[in-house]
C-alpha cells in the first residue's frame, strides 16, 4: 500500500506521521518507590515519601520495571542497550512534586526496532521504532472539585512508564491505527502493559506533517498530545494533515507547536507555541547509578518470552492450515488465541476456527460476556466440532447442540447422548424410510423422473423429517438418487 | 566531679561502662553547656527532653550490658539530617516548621548505636556557604577569638554549628555534611577534627540534598579516635541510597596508632601557590616534618588540574542544587506564600523562602543547564571533574596519602566586607577542599596548630577511595602527643 494521498485542486499531498506512546508498566510497585501501583484506590492512598517529593528522599530503581522494559524491547525486535542512564527533566508543576521527572534522555534502555503491521488490502508494512525509554509518571491535577482550588492526587506519581517513539514512518491514518492495535497486542502478550487507552494506561502523542507527493523533504510538524483512542488518533492525523495542506495552499506557514485534539469535533487547536516551550534542563540523575545490564540477564528474559502474535499467526497458518485472515483475527488477542489452541487440540483446527469466529463469537456478543466468562469451554467447543467431523451428528443438529451448550454449559457428548441426537448412518434403517417416502409419493416420483430433478430436496426433507433429523444427509442423498434412478 | 563535657567520646564511654557516672549525668552536663553557650548560636533547636529520655534508656542498657557502641553519648545533629518527629529546616525559611516523618539512615544508625540527640545544629542555608552566615537563623559564632581583637569570628561553614558546638563542648560529637569542604573547613576554623569519608561510604538517605553527586555525611569530633568511633556507626551500604557503596566497613579505630614507617605521603606542588599565607605554609612544613620523624617517606606529587577545580565545582554543585531545590514550592510542606495563580504562589513562596546565596546558586545552576549553555558549562565542568579524578589516581600511584592545608585562611570576622561584597572571595576559601569532593575521595581536617593570633589552623589528609583507614593511621601519627 502506498499510503493515503490527499488530492486537492492544486496538487497531491503525502502525510508524514510518527507516534510517541506512553505505556504504563505492569508492576506491583512504582518505578522508584515501594508504593503500590493499584488503579482505583482512594486519592493519595498509594504515595511513598519520595513520590511526594519529601526532603532528603531518594529514588531506588524497581528491578521489575527494568525486566518489563527489556521484555518489551525484545518484543519490538529492538536493540537492548546494556548501558543506559537516567536523567532529570526539570519543570514546575503541581502534580510533579520533585520539580523534575526522572526519565532517560541521552542513553535509553532500548534502541532501534521494528514492528510489522498488516493492512486492510492484504499487504504488510514495517514500522521503525526509534527508541524506548523508561521514566516515572506524574500525578493528577483535579480542577473541577472546587471553583477556586485545585486538588492533587499523587497515586499515579512515580508509576513506571515506557515511552515508545516510532520513526516518522506512517503515511496513512490506517497505518497508525494498525500499529497501535499491533503494539497493544504485543504488550498484552508480553504482560508488560495492559494497553487500555481509555483508562490512560496507554497514551498516544501524534506528530504530523505533510509534503507534496514525490518530495523528500520533512516540513514543520505539529504534535497532538494524549489522543485517547485508536479511532481518535486516525481522525487526528487526517484532519491535522488537511489543516496543514489548507495552510500551505493558501500561502501560509505551519508553526511548530503543540496542539490539542478535541474528540467532539475531530479538530485540533493550538495549545502552546514552541517559543513558549519549556527548557527542560536535562542532566544526568545523580541519585541513580547508570543502568548496566549483562548478557545473562538479557538472555534470561529472552528465555521467558512468550510466543508473540506474528509467530503464532504464522504457526497457525503453516501448521494448522488456517487462512491468514482467520489467524490474524484469532491472534490479535492472546486469550482468544489460547482458547482457540485449546479447542483445536486433536480436532480439525480449520473447522474449530470457523465455529469460533462464527457461532461462538456471535454467542458471546449476544450474551454480552467476555471470553473468560464464556459458558462454552474450549474443550467442549472442540468436542462439538469432533462430533460433526466424525459424523456422530450432522451440522444442523450441531447448531441445536451448541445453543444448549450456550445456555447450560453442558458437555456436547452428554447432550447428544441424553437427547438421542446421534445421527443414523445405518443404511438399512435409512433405506426403509426412503422406500416408505417413495411409496407414499407416486406423483412426485413421476415428476422427478420426468425431469424435475430439483425435487430431490423435497425427498431429502421428507426422509429427514421422518428420521427426526437424525439420518445422515449424505447417506439419504445417495440412496434417493439410486432408487429414483 | 570534674567537667564531664571535657571528655572525649572514648573516655566518656569508658566512664559509662565503669559506672563512674551515668548517661543522665553526662547528658545533663552537656545540656548545661548547651544552654550556657546559646550566644554562639550553634543550636537552632534544643531537644533536652529527648536527650534525657534517651539517656535513661542508655543507663538501663549499661545496667543490663546490652549497650551499643555509642550508648549514652549525647550528639548534636546538623539540621540537614531529617530526624523523625524533630523539626528539620536546613536553616532555611522555606522549611519553616517541617517535621519529617522519617529518619535519615545516618542518624538512625547513630540512634541504634545508643547515641542521643541534644538538638539540631546551625548551618549555612541548605549547606550553601563557607562561613555559616547564610543561615536563616543567623551566623554561628566561633568559640575562638583573636588575641588582639574582640570581634566575633565565623565558625566556618557550612557545618559551622557542628564545629562550634564540638569546640565549645556543647556536645560530645556532631554530624556534618561536606559538599565542597563543609566538614573540614569549619573543623579547621574551630580547632576540632572532622572527616568527609569517601563518596558512597555513608548513606545520603534522609539528608536534605544540596548537590547529590558531591554530598557526603561525616563526623566532627574532639579528636581522631572519636571521629573513627562515630564513623564506625555512621558508615555502611544502604539499599535506600543507590549511590552508597556495597563495600565492607573496616573498624576505623583499629588503624589508630599503627606504624607509619615507609608510608608514602604526597605533597602536591599546586597547593602551595606563591601567595600562600606564611603561617599556613609553616604549619604544613611542621606536619611534613612530624610525619618524616616517624619514618614516613615524603613524595612530591602533582595535581595539575587543581586550578580548574573551584570553577568546575561552582558549576556542578549549583546545577544539581537548582534541580534538588525545585521541590520547595510551597505546595506540600514548609512556607507557603499564597498567590493568585499557581505560578504566583511558586514565585512568592520561593522569593520569600530562600536567602540570597541560595537564590544565587539556583540562578547559576539554572543558567548552566539551559539549552545552549549546557555543553559550554555543565558538560565542560564534568570533563574537568574527570581530569581531577585522574590526577588523584595518578598521584596515588606514587603515594599512600596526601597532606595539604585545609583552608588558605584562619577564621575571619563575621560580616567580612570583601566577602559580602564579592561572593567569589568567599568561594576561594574552598580552594583546598573542593577537589576531594569532585574526586569522591575521603578527606580529614586536623587541628594541627594555631596562628600568631591564637586561631586554629587545620591540616588536611586526603586518602584513596575507601581507604579512610590510611587517613586514620596517618592522622593518629600526626596528632600524637599533641592532644
Amino acid at each position: 500500500m502506498t499510503g493515503m494521498i490527499i488530492e486537492t485542486e492544486k496538487g497531491k499531498w503525502e502525510i508524514i506521521c510518527g507516534l510517541e506512546i506512553h505505556c504504563q508498566i505492569i508492576s506491583n510497585s512504582k518505578i522508584f518507590s515501594g508504593a503500590s501501583t493499584h488503579y482505583g484506590s482512594d486519592a493519595n492512598e498509594n504515595v511513598a515519601f519520595i513520590d511526594a517529593g519529601m526532603p532528603g528522599m531518594l529514588p531506588s530503581l524497581n528491578e521489575r520495571c527494568v525486566y518489563q522494559a527489556v521484555k518489551t524491547g525484545l518484543g519490538l525486535n529492538a536493540q537492548i542497550n546494556k548501558y543506559s542512564e537516567f536523567s532529570r527533566k526539570n519543570y514546575f508543576y503541581a502534580d510533579l512534586p520533585q520539580g523534575y521527572q526522572i526519565t532517560q534522555f541521552r542513553y535509553p534502555i532500548v534502541g532501534e526496532g521494528k514492528v510489522t503491521v498488516d493492512l486492510s488490502d492484504g499487504t504488510a508494512k514495517e514500522i521503525g521504532i526509534e527508541r524506548m525509554h523508561i521514566e516515572q509518571d506524574a500525578g493528577k491535577s483535579i480542577h473541577d472539585m472546587a471553583p477556586d482550588k485545585s486538588f492533587i492526587d499523587l497515586n499515579r506519581a512515580g508509576v513506571g512508564l515506557m515511552e515508545i517513539v516510532t520513526k516518522p514512518d506512517f503515511r496513512a491514518p490506517e497505518e497508525a491505527g494498525a500499529f497501535l492495535r499491533k503494539l497493544r497486542s504485543i504488550l498484552r502478550y508480553l504482560g508488560t502493559c495492559d494497553g487500555n487507552m481509555d483508562e490512560g494506561s496507554m497514551r498516544c502523542d501524534v506528530n504530523v506533517s505533510v509534503r507534496p507527493l514525490g518530495s523528500n523533504e520533512f516540513r514543520t510538524r505539529c504534535e497532538m498530545k494524549n489522543v485517547n483512542s485508536v479511532k481518535f488518533v486516525m481522525t487526528a492525523i487526517e484532519n491535522e494533515a488537511r489543516r496543514h495542506i489548507e495552510v500551505y495552499e493558501n500561502g501560509g506557514e505551519i508553526a511548530q507547536e503543540t496542539r490539542q485534539f478535541d474528540p467532539s469535533t475531530g479538530k485540533t487547536k493550538a495549545m502552546r507555541k514552541k517559543e513558549f516551550a519549556h527548557d527542560y534542563r536535562y542532566f544526568p540523575e545523580p541519585d541513580l547509578l547508570p543502568l548496566v545490564l549483562d548478557d545473562d540477564y538479557i538472555a534470561r528474559i529472552k528465555a521467558d518470552m512468550p510466543e508473540l502474535p506474528d509467530a503464532k499467526k504464522s504457526r497457525f497458518v503453516n501448521e494448522l492450515g488456517l487462512t491468514a485472515y482467520d489467524a490474524e483475527v484469532i491472534c490479535e488477542n492472546k486469550e482468544t488465541a489460547d482458547f482457540f489452541e485449546k479447542a483445536a487440540k486433536g480436532h480439525d483446527a480449520k473447522k474449530v476456527a470457523n465455529w469460533l469466529m462464527g457461532d461462538f463469537f456471535g454467542m458471546l456478543n449476544e450474551k454480552k460476556v467476555e471470553l473468560k466468562d464464556s459458558p462454552v469451554s474450549a474443550e467442549n467447543l472442540g468436542k462439538l466440532v469432533e462430533l460433526v467431523t466424525s459424523n456422530v451428528i450432522n451440522g444442523k443438529t450441531a447448531k441445536d447442540v451448541f445453543a444448549i451448550m450456550a445456555d447450560t454449559g453442558a458437555d456436547p457428548e452428554k447432550i447428544v447422548e441424553e437427547k438421542g441426537l446421534k445421527q443414523v448412518t445405518d443404511t438399512g434403517a435409512i433405506e426403509a424410510i426412503v422406500d416408505e417416502v417413495i411409496a407414499s409419493s407416486p406423483d412426485n416420483v413421476a415428476a422427478y423422473k420426468g425431469g424435475k430433478t430439483n425435487l430431490i430436496g423435497w425427498f431429502v426433507g421428507q426422509v429427514m423429517k421422518k428420521s427426526q433429523g437424525k439420518a445422515n444427509p449424505g447417506v439419504v442423498n445417495n440412496l434417493l438418487k439410486q432408487k429414483l434412478g | 566531679m570534674s567537667d564531664l563535657t571535657k571528655l572525649t567520646i572514648a573516655e566518656a564511654r569508658e566512664g559509662l561502662k565503669k559506672k563512674e557516672f551515668s548517661s543522665v549525668e553526662l547528658t545533663k552536663a552537656y545540656i548545661e553547656k548547651m544552654e550556657a553557650n546559646r550566644k554562639l548560636n550553634a543550636f537552632v533547636l534544643e531537644t533536652p527532653e529527648i536527650a534525657l529520655a534517651q539517656a535513661k534508656i542508655s543507663d538501663e542498657k549499661y545496667a543490663k550490658g546490652t549497650n551499643g557502641i555509642l550508648e549514652g553519648i549525647p550528639l548534636g545533629i546538623k539540621d540537614l539530617f531529617c530526624t523523625k518527629g524533630i523539626r528539620t529546616t536546613a536553616c532555611s525559611h522555606i522549611l519553616d516548621g517541617f517535621e519529617p516523618q522519617y529518619e535519615s539512615t545516618v542518624t538512625g544508625k547513630l540512634l541504634e548505636a545508643g547515641a542521643s540527640i541534644l538538638g539540631k545544629l546551625n548551618l549555612d542555608e541548605f549547606a550553601m556557604g563557607g562561613s555559616n552566615e547564610t543561615s536563616y537563623y543567623g551566623p554561628v559564632i566561633n568559640p575562638h577569638k583573636a588575641k588582639d581583637s574582640d570581634a566575633d569570628l565565623v565558625a566556618g561553614g557550612s557545618s559551622g554549628g557542628s564545629a562550634a558546638a564540638v569546640a565549645a563542648d556543647m556536645c560530645a560529637g556532631a554530624t556534618g555534611t561536606d559538599t565542597g569542604g563543609s566538614i573540614r573547613q569549619p573543623a579547621a576554623f574551630c580547632g576540632v577534627t572532622g572527616i568527609k569519608p569517601t563518596y558512597g561510604r555513608c548513606s545520603r538517605y534522609g539528608i536534605i540534598a544540596f548537590a547529590s553527586s558531591l554530598d557526603q555525611a561525616g563526623p566532627i569530633a574532639k579528636d581522631v579516635r572519636d571521629c573513627a568511633i562515630m564513623l564506625n556507626a555512621m558508615a555502611g551500604y544502604d539499599p535506600k541510597d543507590s549511590t552508597s557503596a556495597k563495600i565492607a566497613v573496616p573498624d576505623f579505630e583499629s588503624f589508630l596508632g599503627q606504624n607509619i614507617k615507609g608510608l608514602k605521603v604526597g605533597i602536591p606542588a599546586e597547593y602551595r601557590p606563591d601567595g600562600l599565607n606564611a603561617e599556613i605554609s609553616k604549619l604544613w612544613d611542621d606536619g611534613i616534618a612530624k610525619l618524616k620523624e616517624q619514618g614516613a617517606e615524603i613524595v612530591d606529587i602533582s595535581l595539575p588540574h587543581t586550578k580548574y577545580a573551584l570553577a568546575a565545582y561552582y558549576i556542578i554543585a549549583p546545577a544539581e542544587a537548582s534541580s534538588n531545590l525545585a521541590r520547595y514550592d510551597g505546595l506540600r510542606y514548609g512556607l507557603r506564600v499564597p498567590g493568585e495563580h499557581l505560578d504566583n504562589m511558586y514565585i512568592n513562596s520561593r522569593t520569600e523562602g530562600f536567602g540570597k546565596e541560595v537564590k544565587r546558586r539556583i540562578m547559576i545552576g539554572t543558567y548552566v543547564l539551559s539549552a545552549g549553555y549546557y555543553d559550554a558549562y555543565y558538560l565542560k565542568a564534568q570533563k574537568v571533574r574527570r581530569l581531577i579524578r585522574e590526577d588523584f589516581i595518578k598521584a596515588f600511584e606514587k603515594c599512600d596519602v596526601i597532606l595539604t592545608p585545609t583552608a588558605p585562611v584562619a577564621a575571619f570576622p563575621i560580616g567580612d566586607k570583601s566577602m559580602q561584597e564579592n561572593p567569589i572571595n568567599m568561594w576561594l576559601n574552598d580552594v583546598f577542599t573542593v577537589s576531594v569532593n569532585l574526586a569522591g575521595l575521603p578527606g580529614m581536617s586536623l587541628p594541627f596548630g594555631v596562628n600568631a593570633q591564637g586561631l586554629p589552623l587545620g591540616l588536611q589528609l586526603i586518602g584513596k577511595a575507601f581507604d579512610e583507614g590510611t587517613i586514620f593511621k596517618t592522622a593518629s601519627a600526626l596528632m600524637t602527643e599533641k592532644k
